[in-house]
């Protein structure tokens, strides 16, 4: 197993998990889109000042709707799938044969279950996925530099909190150490969010939409990390596989 | 020769680590074309865009929706 190997895989399953998210984003998602860029739509439509606040920024459509929720849809969860994909492969080679007595497939599931948990799951629970006509566009800049400071905070605090399991496990056993490990990740990560600014800006759009355009997003996102994960899990074990054969052949010649 | 075979049946085999030295070329290229591509996808809001316009920023309009991305 070498760090080429396993990224050249984790690439190509992240360009697998982000053809899978786009089909559950497009079949879930988009419709819940549509309803929302409508609701602008008529709103924009009712006030004329709030048209003509927007009229620089809607004029100059250069794509058009149907693009943007096939191709560019499209190309937007290949392009982080493969990101993604790639991320996890390369922690993946490097955790493999460092986290205790986990072998190399289950190193690379807990990983990419970290990293769901980290890079998606938590940001979503402070700052949600929002559809169209729920952000302004005046707190654009805060809302996403709050958004990637948090994701920076819990990436960070989770790979730190691995390391910290790590140092602990030879005193305190693996069970106690990642019980640490875990807690630890919840208070800097739960600090960090607590700390951080809340976003409201939801105003009139209605309950029902909002909540089933997040369920849409938080499947597309699980969609993508399960594929990810399942994925990259059967190529390490078949990387491994075909190394203990390996060995196991020297082995045997070596005996002989 | 006896020995030599019947030590590594006895212990289980630890699962070998990649040298991290062998990591970071690797890590480092794909770090860069990382954060080239979150950037595109997920903050390039058409005041910071490379090519000017809103191109970019529209055409992956709607992953940056569904993947939980600031926006509009
Ligand atoms: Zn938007």
């Amino acid at each position: 197993m070498t760090a080429r190997n396993v990224l050249v895989r984790g690439l190509l399953v992240g360009l697998l998990a982000g053809l899978a998210a786009f089909l559950v984003a497009h079949e879930v998602g988009e419709p819940h889109v549509e309803t929302a860029i409508a609701l602008e739509e008529a709103a924009s439509a009712a006030d004329p000042a709030a048209e003509a606040a927007d009229e620089p920024e809607e004029e100059v459509t250069e794509v058009s709707r149907p693009v943007q929720r096939t191709w560019g849809l499209l190309t937007g969860t290949v392009a982080i799938g493969v990101v993604l994909g790639g991320f996890v492969a390369l922690l993946s080679a490097a955790a493999i044969g460092r986290l205790g007595r986990l072998t190399a497939v289950q190193t690379t599931g807990l990983v990419a279950a970290i990293g769901f948990v980290a890079y998606s799951l938590v940001p979503f629970l402070k700052y949600p996925a929002t559809p169209p006509a729920v952000g302004s566009g005046d707190t654009i800049g805060s809302r996403t530099s709050d958004y990637f400071l948090l994701v920076l905070v819990s990436v960070v605090a989770a790979l730190a909190a691995v390391q910290l399991a790590r140092a602990l496990a030879d005193r305190f056993g693996g069970l106690r150490a990642s019980m640490a490990g875990v807690a630890a990740y919840v208070v800097v990560a739960g600090v960090a969010a607590a700390l951080l600014p809340t976003v409201n800006e939801v105003g009139a759009f209605p309950a029902d939409t909002l909540w089933s355009f997040r369920v849409s997003s938080l499947l597309t996102l699980t969609t993508l990390w399960a594929v990810i994960g399942a994925g990259l899990v059967l190529s390490v074990d078949r990387l491994a596989r075909a190394e203990r054969a390996v060995a196991e052949r020297r082995a045997l010649a070596a005996s002989l | 020769m006896a020995h030599t075979a019947a030590t590594p049946e006895i212990a289980t085999p630890a699962t070998p680590a990649i040298p991290i030295r062998d990591l970071g070329p690797w890590a480092v290229f794909f770090g860069l074309f990382a954060a080239v591509v979150v950037f595109f996808v997920s903050a390039n809001q058409g005041g910071v865009s490379v090519p000017s316009g809103t191109a970019v920023h529209e055409w992956v309009h709607d992953a940056r929706h569904l993947l939980g991305y600031p926006c509009h």
